[in-house]
């Protein structure tokens, strides 16, 4: 009986085209934010340096892609790929520039992926679906392999690794290994908060409806006046630019240095699992998949230990492997739009509850 | 059909001597015809003949190999299909070709993509002037919601609609634009006797209200006859006849052409 | 000047020079196209039939490997072996039918690939859990004494290989062209609803192609697995037969066999002579670049028809 919108009427469009109409799902958002914010009190160091920074970060790399691949209807495997551009170039310019605020290098490293990320979309002009999907392989491979072979990208150094340096915001080590793990926790939870928003006004606002048009039906799009190449560019463009911000979250918050096998093509298909599994077309989806695929493993890894279950160690992994593909499948066959939609459901559910229909 | 609130002015569009064919196909061969300010056009023929190609023709979707199309003064060969948009030319498919993974109201609202400025940033922000902008396109949308009586099918997907409403919508992304003038490919195919009322009553009132300029392709010759100015008449991807529904229906080319052996009774043409 | 030079004239230069090196390096090609063809094959038996984008076929490949591998170790003789894994394929096809195919009828590409990802983890845990995790050799007495041919040195392996490659893509054209249930795929392939209204049933058609994309599976994996152990890299082949795809077209098998071949010589021939001016290693990336600047020229593949959009 909670849960209602009887009494909330409408009197203006601005009303009517809230995010959250509901009053309840309003309260709801901000208990879930104020929430997140207070975490650090009580969860430990391992909660949130293996399980909660990870997960927000791809969250945010999720909502990238979801973006382009969920909304404007562009298959993309190489996720992998404009994260590791965010992540070398967030190093770049911090290293080049020391005293500039490392938050502002991510965000520059994210138009540098942007950049990229338009390069790889030009292709997107006269192919579609799968053999798109090539197209963004070879942006996969490609960056990897220019990251390897250029010594300039990682300041020659003869490991090929980047190290985040320590930097400070506010006086406080935010990167580096002095950096304590609530504190990137904070840093990470507010880039997500904020472009999580950004994207949600970005999809239901002009641009959405014109990724939405161009996903649902590209001739028609065009025909109403929708220029596809320049709106699928756009796509390329801000996908990329939120994959590169997360790319640089990844390497200076969550990883602290990394190779380029950190950005492999295990990430892209685990980006892309996320957005599956949560929903395309769904920004909440997207961190709903996000938490899922992040979590599952560790849950499984986990699991048998705690219902007093030993077994070696690479039987458990193989385990793991079938687990979390069955489960994949399992997911797909029950609800092909995902998590979003089980969410959904369950609100609508709700909402006529105690009355079936 | 006689008071009118908009007389009928010069030639809007122009088509001159169109050719277009596919590899070995004819489509359309010389094919000239206007289409006038304010009127409601009628091109009709029998399958095949070239209706849709020369709509696909108008708005940019196909470039013809010869001939011209002459828009509001400016003669052109060739156009992409969202510039003819800007230029004010809307269009509705045989086919609907709604964007079904959205909602009737997104559907309408990206009728008016065109009309909307603010960049990605401000759209980000979803603030101040972006707002504003969405808001103003809103309260324009509604009223083509209100004018088409789908308000209760506003948060609808449309892929979950029945086909008659399914046009109606389409009808309405159609005008959302504003457009001078309207392309609609067989609006009332598929529809029974209310639905059709319905539809002609939309487009009697879009053509009166807001002075739009509307050509249509239908079969069902009860319709034609009824609310268009003039017919051109298509066969084999040739201009057989062009004229008043009246002149039209007397022509001994289209009788022998198109209406077949039931030369008196042409409700009956669509069996042709 | 220099540059243009390193990049345009001096490789011909090398390749016309040393011939004999040059015919050994596209031979090599050869060699690795045949495997990547078999693999695509798989992709395009599967692609055709049921529209399913086979993510999976790769790990099929290692999977059959393993298997193979698996049972010669508990001391099965090969045509035991052989057979035996036959059978596991073609148990693999109807569980997949079962499970997932029947399930799944009607829901959008990406799903149906994104299910056939979810079943390569499963397959590749399956395998691993039963038969090891460790680098398996796997010998089935093909013979491998090298052999010279006007001065280009071979491997009667290597002939071997290309052999039944070419015979297996040769028993698949007949089965294909002349028996009932060839054209009852083909005629599924062409229209799935089509054929179900003449009484074609679906099922029994998805569960063999998925059966013959296992076998395709399984002699890639002898083929590849001989050669350089059974491992899990050889799942990775699968993403190097998306461009063979590209460039074959997804439901053309000479396009697969061609695409194949092209890859494998091209990518070759591309790291030998120009992989150095590059710093090496541009095989990694070389054939999907390869396939791009193909689509962007001629998106519908090699053997594919020209798409007409229309509204």
């Amino acid at each position: 009986m909670i849960y209602r919108e009887a009494g909330q009427f409408k009197t203006s469009y601005a009303t009517d085209q809230m995010m959250f109409p509901i009053l309840q799902d309003r309260i709801f958002m901000i208990l879930v934010i104020a929430v997140a914010y207070l975490i650090p009190l009580i969860a430990n160091e391992y909660w949130l340096q293996a399980v909660l920074i990870p997960f927000l970060i791809l969250s945010l790399a999720a909502i990238g892609l979801n973006l382009l691949t969920g909304y404007a209807g562009q298959l993309s495997l190489g996720t992998g790929g404009f994260m590791a551009v965010g992540g070398y170039m967030t190093y770049k310019i911090t290293t080049a520039f020391p005293d500039l605020n490392v938050l502002i290098a991510v965000l520059l490293a994210g138009l540098l992926a942007a950049l990229v990320g338009l390069v790889f979309g030009i292709p997107s002009l006269r192919i579609k679906g799968f053999y798109l999907a090539v197209a963004t392989l070879a942006a996969q491979f490609f960056i990897l392999w220019l990251f390897n072979k250029v010594g300039w990208f990682v300041n020659y150094s003869p490991s090929g690794t980047i190290t985040a340096p320590p930097r400070t915001l506010l006086g406080i080590m935010v990167t580096g290994p002095e950096a304590t793990a609530p504190v990137r926790y904070l840093v990470v939870l507010t880039f997500l908060a904020f472009f999580a928003l950004a994207a949600k006004n970005l999809v239901r606002g002009r641009i959405g409806r014109s990724w939405m048009a161009i996903r649902d039906m590209d001739i028609a799009a065009e025909i109403i006046g929708i220029r596809p190449f320049q709106t699928k560019l756009l796509a390329f463009a801000i996908s990329s630019f939120y994959c590169g911000v997360a790319g640089g979250l990844y390497v200076f918050f969550y990883l602290g240095s990394a190779e380029t096998e950190a950005f492999d093509i295990a990430l892209s298909f685990s980006v892309l699992f996320m957005i599956i599994i949560g929903g395309l077309g769904s920004i909440l989806g997207s961190i709903l998949g996000a938490a899922f695929i992040t979590m599952v493993p560790i849950f499984l890894t986990n699991a048998p230990p705690l219902i007093g279950l030993s077994m070696p160690i690479d039987l458990q992994k193989h385990i793991e492997v079938m687990l979390f593909g069955s489960l994949i499948v399992f997911f797909l066959i029950v609800e092909p739009r995902g998590l979003a939609r089980l969410w959904q459901i369950a609100k609508e559910k709700f909402r006529l509850w105690p009355f079936p229909h | 059909m006689t008071q009118r609130a908009r007389q009928i002015g010069d030639a809007l569009l122009k088509v001159e001597g169109v050719h277009l064919s596919f590899g070995g196909v004819k489509a359309l061969s010389d094919v000239s015809f206007e289409i006038r300010e304010h009127e409601i056009l009628a091109i009709i023929g029998p399958n095949g003949a070239g209706k849709s190609s020369m709509l696909n023709v108008i708005n940019g979707f196909y470039h013809p190999q010869e001939g011209t199309i002459t828009y509001k003064g400016e003669t052109r060969k060739r156009m992409k299909p969202h510039a003819a948009a800007k230029t004010g030319i809307a269009r509705t498919f045989q086919n609907i070709a709604l964007f079904r993974g959205m909602s009737t109201l997104d559907n309408i609202m990206t009728g008016r993509l065109l009309k909307m400025r603010r960049n990605f940033l401000w759209q980000a922000l979803y603030w101040g002037p972006a707002k504003n902008e969405e808001m103003a396109h809103r309260a324009s949308v509604e009223r083509i919601i209100d004018f088409l009586e789908i308000q209760s099918i506003r948060r609808t997907p449309v892929g979950r609609l029945p086909y008659g409403l399914q046009k109606r919508v389409e009808l309405g992304r159609a005008l959302a634009a504003e457009p001078d003038l309207l392309l609609l490919d067989e609006p009332m195919a598929g529809m029974n006797v209310e639905e059709k009322e319905d539809m002609c009553r939309f487009v009697l009132d879009v053509n009166d209200e807001f002075g739009t300029t509307i050509a249509l392709i239908e079969h069902d010759m009860s319709v034609v006859m009824d609310i268009s100015d003039r017919v051109v008449v298509l066969d084999y991807g040739r201009k057989i006849a062009d004229g008043t529904p009246d002149q039209v229906r007397a022509d001994r080319v289209v009788i022998d052409a198109y209406l077949g052996v039931s030369h008196d009774q042409s409700e009956t043409a669509e069996q042709a | 000047m220099e540059i243009l030079n390193a990049f345009f004239v001096a490789p011909f230069v090398d390749m016309g020079s040393d011939y004999i090196f040059f015919a050994e390096v596209v031979i090599a090609g050869v060699l690795t196209g045949v495997m990547y063809s078999l693999v695509a094959l798989g992709f395009v038996l599967i692609f055709k039939a049921s529209g399913v984008f086979n993510f999976s076929q790769g790990v099929m490949v290692l999977f059959a490997a393993l298997t193979l591998v698996g049972l010669m170790e508990h001391g099965a003789p090969v045509w035991l072996a052989l057979i035996g894994t036959v059978l596991v394929m073609i148990a693999l096809a109807f569980a997949v039918e079962w499970v997932m195919l029947r399930r799944l009828v009607n829901q959008e590409e990406i799903v149906l690939f994104m299910s056939t990802i979810g079943l390569s983890f499963v397959l590749q845990g399956l395998g691993e859990m039963v038969w090891g995790s460790n680098v398996k050799a796997l010998d089935i007495g093909i013979p491998s004494e090298p052999f010279e041919v006007g001065g280009i040195l071979l491997n009667e392996f290597d002939l071997f290989a290309a052999a039944s490659g070419a015979v297996l893509v040769g028993v698949l054209a007949v089965f294909f062209h002349y028996t009932r249930i060839g054209r009852a795929l083909r005629a599924v392939a062409d229209d799935h609803q089509a054929a179900l209204s003449v009484g074609i049933p679906l099922r029994t058609i998805w569960i063999i192609v998925w059966s013959v994309a296992g076998m395709v599976g399984l002699v890639a994996g002898i083929m590849w697995g001989a050669k350089s152990g059974v491992q899990f890299s050889l799942s990775l082949i699968a993403l190097k037969a998306l461009p063979v795809l590209i460039l074959g077209g997804f439901t053309s098998v000479p396009g697969a066999i061609v695409g194949g071949l092209i890859i494998g010589v091209g990518e070759k021939i591309a790291e030998i002579y120009w992989g150095p001016l590059f710093g090496g290693a541009i095989e990694n990336w070389f054939a999907y670049v390869l396939a791009l600047v193909f689509l962007l020229f001629r998106p519908q593949g090699l053997f594919g028809e020209k798409i007409i959009e229309r509204v």
